[in-house]
């Protein structure tokens, strides 16, 4: 029983080698989840790596640390295909949540919920991955694979996220759908990545969360979007086209309100996406 | 390598300015340590879960929910509560000034996360927008002032040195008399008042909603767990082993015997040191339990084969109401139109921001229990009663409210602390979890009403019948007050000559349903109001005017055979609405032209409530007292929740003695101190101990004058420590010296009761039910997300006759928290017994949930009120959500049946209306 606070990745994963531990950064999900229990294991403090924390540029796109918190995305200075992310980040809970939950956090704790997962599926982020043997990276989509369940092996740090650099002019979107104005955990979200060229799609990339057990890329839809006048790519949003979901029905709402919801959000996002959302 | 890596016990930090050195547990909040280890309880708790924002502090300049920090991502870095910014920050000393001018903290629970946000953004934005912020506080929950108060006490904030106070005479926006520590952190709650080193009792309680039990070996489990002190069951309570508030349904166990009712029935109390008893996972505790059948609903419950709940209720039938007069059915016959419509609400929880807390001890003798409460009074008699101990042995001291609205007139932790403090000797404290909170106390009943209404061709009403069964779970409560007050209010304030109105309380395996803001009003108006419209339509009459044609008028009788020769105030509020009723429509029809995908509505709806008990004496006594010193005291146990009644009463009083306020020490409620003035409930306590107040005053002020040999226009002037009569231009100080003192330090002394004149209702439901009634009728103008099935109120305007408003600020600010809690039942509050037990799936409206609303204050004088004043707190919520449905069905025909109208549920009416 110990709280390790760890000053470089090296110090975590061999804490974390060390046997059975909690990883903590922002604690925003960390401490709903343990409630009111007691807790007697081993928490090993990641929210002090400054090698895991920040935007920087990299030559073919973006690295986002694991411990970035939400408040140093909507800060950060990023291209507007970032537009849609930041617009996610603030959804994140409040103001508080977002100072110190981290984008790595959202995406570890697995939520079909998670705000921040539809803009990185539309951004085709990668997560890289860490433990003492080396580091992998595999793609948002892959890391996720179900409800509260990763790819993150026990003795991994997921340390940063890599984001490609989206084709040029393209602009994203982000619009959450939720029964009140603020800390609301979403009926479903829904993120856009456009790109427009000579008045046509040339690019375009649809995320939907809270509608299937992880969020989803619509690429069936987004090959019937591609194309598409732009003015047009909205209306040409039906039903039809959108494959995959898998809405429940909850205290937030009912499978079918879902179904029928997810439509109009997309439209909604992809409208937003276009006149440039921030 | 892992030179500060290593597992290290202390931490330090800075702390408002101070060096903090602690040695937090793993993974410790630093909520828990701010307010545990180092005395900060301005750091309030209401979640743990980062859902209500109660805990915020600046953790190096941002703001933070302290219950998810952990306390070592602290070390070495900034931390600064609201305690420590107000003595230091200008900002926070600006939002000091600008809360308490705009009234900006009711109850005061969750101003220190206000505060503390309000100065994140004032340091970034000196003068932001309404928009900046509510984006800045979004994260913070207010149950009590729907919000635009605090909006406007930070967007105001820099001007803050500019401000003027209000005279404190009654009639005036006096701030409150109470409001300083409200806005500077020392204001002590549920669960700030423990001393250092009490024990803690946690309470065992069931997992199911119906299930037989039986204890394992209870001794064994203790001795396993060294520093437990005692683990107290339903063989420990020394007297009955049952509560409850109205005589013959005194039936919720302290502790459960042999089986539960309920998912949150008691059964066992664990008492012992603090860490160790925190640390318990309760789940291990040692009980069997055999699940049996449930009854979940109304339908369950009244099914011919349904097991009872209690043997003696028949069909789970607890109790009734009926209200007759006229004939109902021949009248409907005689309608040329009729409207019949089905209703139904959900459990609402009264989601204040803190949870059930206190402590007891045994001070001589005597027992000693601190506790957030409304009825101080009546935790006294139902301790007496379960503790076999005469009540001039307890004392029940009240601490600040945070939140009640009618949950906190039950009982909750009070019995099992008593009893441990009994048994242990030693002071023991106990804090509900947000989860125990919303599991275990009371709800909004959910009601299930029918409602047939008929009017005549010219619109005037021809018959009313309501039948509405209301879930009131597992145990009484104030059940029984809902079934009696519903049917005597369903009739709304109108002219109804034929009538009919029945109402029954069933058994459930829910939580108990208790009292909530209304008593079952708001569910009835739901029907009511929403009918009216329907029938409105049909009469091809406008809303307005033909709720005019039927308003209850001087002179014409209620629904009970109530004659008021005054007061009667509902058509002073509706036609205080004409004006933004033309004005909205208009609006609403020009937005309406212009777009498909979105409609705007304007809807209303009145409402009226009598003050006080139903038929039953409702006394309050206020008591004030001079000392020699030449101080008044004004003993004021009209215990103070929010709402305002520790400046209310003693603007009547002081205006009563004929003096200004400063002069006037306050002191109470306690029942050692304060005679009793009856629970906070009921929109009572301006009418009903405001009255006493009156009296009180008058009598002391008769006193002095009979001192002075002075006439009734004297004028009574307190100063520096001396009294001074001015009459006929002659003034005399008194010579209190002279006079004895009486056994409370009093030479001058008045104590006085006052208990509204009422008559019983006969079987028909007919007779004097209250003594007043106070009235209302609010506007609202929302737009209809016709894809999304979203509604969003734009604006309110709220007319309210108060019969003299004693502090119009006070007024708005009821107003302000009736419509935000009105909205969130009408839109998003369902409580489901199991599943929505935390303040993320169980949703309250925000501060950007809150639309401007514009307070109309009416005063029809009320000849039974203090200056003539009436009651408001429950009036408040009542039209806003049958208003708000109004405005959906007016906007968009979707007639809205099941509340809350959640997307799911409006889009679904939207769709039956024939939108695609």
């Amino acid at each position: 029983m110990s709280y390790i606070t760890a000053t470089t990745l090296d110090d975590a994963l061999n804490a974390l080698a060390g046997g059975p531990a909690s990883i903590i950064a922002g604690g925003t999900d960390w401490f709903p989840t343990q409630g009111d229990r007691a807790f007697d294991g081993t928490l090993i403090d990641i929210s002090r790596l400054e090698e895991l924390r920040g935007v920087t540029k990299t030559e073919t796109g973006w690295r986002i640390g694991a411990a970035t918190t939400w408040t140093d995305i909507i800060r950060a200075d990023l291209p507007r295909a970032f537009d849609g992310l930041k617009l996610a980040a603030r959804e994140v809970g409040s103001v508080q949540i977002q100072n110190t939950g981290t984008i790595a956090g959202n995406l570890c704790n697995a939520s079909p919920a998670a705000d921040g997962v539809p803009p990185l599926l539309t951004l085709d982020a990668q997560v890289e991955l860490t433990s003492l043997k080396g580091a992998r990276r595999l793609p948002v989509a892959a890391f996720l694979q179900g409800v509260r369940k990763t790819d993150r092996a026990a003795d991994e740090i997921l340390s940063a996220l890599y984001i490609p650099d989206a084709p040029s002019g393209s602009q994203s979107s982000f619009v959450k759908l939720g029964a009140r104005k603020y800390l609301v955990i979403s009926i479903c979200m829904v993120a856009v990545l456009v790109t427009v060229q000579n008045g046509l799609v040339s690019d375009i990339r649809v995320a939907i969360g809270a509608a299937s057990p992880v969020a989803i890329r619509l690429t069936g839809l987004e090959d019937a979007l591609r194309g598409l006048l732009a003015k047009e790519a909205a209306d040409a949003v039906i039903g039809d086209l959108i494959h995959g979901l898998a809405p429940i029905t909850d205290v937030r709402a009912t499978a079918d309100y879902r179904r029928t919801a997810a439509a109009e959000v997309i439209r909604r996002a992809i409208t937003l996406a276009l006149e440039g959302a921030a | 390598m892992m030179d500060k890596s290593s597992a290290t016990a202390f931490t330090s930090f800075t702390l408002n300015g101070e060096i903090a050195q602690i040695e937090p547990a793993v993974g410790e909040r630093l909520s828990f340590s701010l307010r545990e280890r180092l005395g900060r309880k301005d750091v309030k708790i209401g979640c743990n879960a980062g859902d209500c924002g109660a805990c915020t502090v600046l953790l190096d300049g941002a703001p933070v929910c302290a219950c998810l920090v952990a306390t070592q991502q602290a070390t070495g870095r900034k931390v600064e509560t609201l305690a420590g910014l107000v003595k230091a920050d200008p900002d926070a000393q600006a939002l000091m000034e600008s809360f308490q001018h705009h009234q900006a903290a009711q109850c005061g629970i969750c101003t220190p996360g206000m505060m503390v946000s309000a100065v994140a953004l004032l340091r970034e934005v000196p003068q932001p927008t309404d928009r900046q912020v509510q984006d800045a506080l979004g994260g913070v929950l207010c149950r009590c002032t729907g919000y635009r108060k605090i909006i406007d006490a930070v967007v105001g904030a820099h001007a803050a040195a500019e401000l003027v106070e209000a005279p404190t005479t009654l009639g005036h926006n006096a701030r409150r008399f109470d409001g300083l520590p409200k806005v500077d952190g020392s204001e002590k709650f549920g669960d700030d008042v423990a001393p250092e080193g009490a024990l803690v009792a946690r309470v065992v309680r069931s997992p199911y909603p119906a299930a037989t039990f039986t204890f394992g070996d209870l001794d064994a489990w203790q001795a396993e767990h060294p520093r437990i002190e005692t683990i107290l069951t339903a063989k420990d309570v020394p007297g009955l082993n049952a509560f409850g508030v109205i005589p013959g349904f005194i039936d919720q166990p302290v502790f459960a015997v042999d089986h539960v009712l309920y998912r949150g029935d008691a059964v066992a109390c664990v008492v012992g040191e603090a860490n160790v008893v925190n640390a318990l996972d309760l789940d291990l505790f040692p009980v069997e339990w055999t699940p049996q059948t449930t009854l979940s609903d109304i339908d369950e419950a009244i099914a011919p084969d349904a097991p009872l709940l209690f043997p003696d209720r028949t069909g789970n039938i607890m109790c009734g109401g009926f209200v007759q007069c006229g004939d109902a059915d021949a009248a409907l016959g005689a309608a040329d139109v009729t409207v019949e419509a089905s209703y139904k609400t959900s459990f609402v929880e009264h989601g204040y921001i803190e949870p059930e807390a206190g402590f007891a001890e045994v001070v001589d003798g005597r027992l000693h229990v601190h506790a957030c409460t409304q009825a101080s009074g009546l935790d006294r008699e139902s301790l007496a009663q379960i503790l076999n101990m005469p009540m001039a042995d307890i004392r029940v001291v009240p601490t600040a409210v945070g939140g009640g609205f009618g949950s906190k007139i039950d009982l909750s932790l009070q019995p099992f602390i008593a009893l441990a403090a009994l048994k242990t000797g030693k002071p023991v404290r106990m804090t509900y979890t947000r989860n125990e909170t919303m599991k275990s106390t009371t709800k909004r009943h959910p009601a299930q009403i029918k409602i047939k209404i008929g009017a005549k061709a010219d619109g005037t009403l021809s018959g009313l019948t309501f039948e509405g069964d209301f879930n009131t779970g597992a145990y009484a409560s104030w059940g029984p007050t809902v079934a009696n007050r519903v049917p005597v209010h369903a009739s709304g304030p109108y002219h109804v000559t034929d009538y009919r109105a029945r109402s029954r309380a069933v058994h459930t395996h829910c939580p108990p349903s208790g009292a909530f803001r209304g008593f079952g009003v708001p569910q009835s108006a739901i029907a009511q109001e929403t009918a009216f419209d329907l029938l409105a339509e049909k009469l091809g009459m406008d809303a307005l005017e033909f709720r005019l044609k039927n308003a209850l008028t001087d002179g014409v009788p209620t629904v009970c055979g109530q004659v008021f020769g005054q007061g009667v105030g509902i058509t002073a509020c509706l036609e205080a609405l004409r004006p933004a009723w033309g004005a909205a429509k208009k609006e609403c029809a020009e937005f309406n032209a212009s777009t498909t995908t979105r409609k705007r509505g304007v809807g209303i709806a009145s409402a009226w409530y009598g003050c006080g008990n139903t038929s039953l004496p409702n006394p309050s006594t206020i008591k004030a007292g001079l000392r020699v010193d030449g101080t008044v005291v004004l003993h004021q146990g009209a215990i103070d929740i929010g709402q305002g009644s520790n400046t209310v009463i003693p603007q009547i009083f002081a205006k009563a003695l004929g003096v200004s306020f400063e002069g006037i020490t306050l002191v109470g409620a306690d029942t050692d101190i304060t005679p009793d003035a009856g629970k906070t409930s009921a929109s009572r306590q301006t009418f009903v101990s405001g009255n006493a107040a009156l009296k009180a005053g008058e009598v002391l002020r008769g006193h002095i004058l009979r001192q002075a040999n002075a006439g009734p226009d004297a004028v009574i002037t307190l100063i520096g420590g001396q009294v001074q009569v001015t009459d006929a231009g002659r003034t005399q100080t008194l010579d209190l010296s002279r006079l004895d003192a009486n056994a409370d330090g009093y030479v001058l002394m008045a104590q006085e009761t006052y208990d509204p004149p009422i008559k019983p209702l006969d079987e028909n439901g007919q007779g004097v039910p209250y003594a007043q009634f106070g009235y209302a009728a609010h506007l609202v103008v929302v737009e209809v997300d016709i894809a999304l099935g979203l509604c969003k109120p734009l604006r309110f305007v709220a007319a309210h006759d108060v019969g003299r408003a004693i502090n119009p600020l006070l007024v708005e600010g009821q107003v302000h928290g009736g419509i935000a809690q009105g909205l969130g039942m009408a839109l998003m509050e369902e409580y489901i017994p199991g599943r929505t037990e935390n303040l993320h799936d169980y949703l309250i409206p925000t501060i950007g949930d809150i639309p401007p609303i514009e307070t109309l204050i009416l005063e029809i004088a009320d000849a039974h009120g203090p200056y003539g004043a009436k009651g408001l707190g429950e009036h408040v919520l009542i039209p806003t959500a049958p208003a708000i449905l109004n405005a959906i069905y007016h906007a968009t025909g979707a007639k809205v049946t099941h509340t809350p109208a959640t997307p799911t549920r409006l889009r679904a009416a939207l769709k039956e209306a024939g939108h695609a």
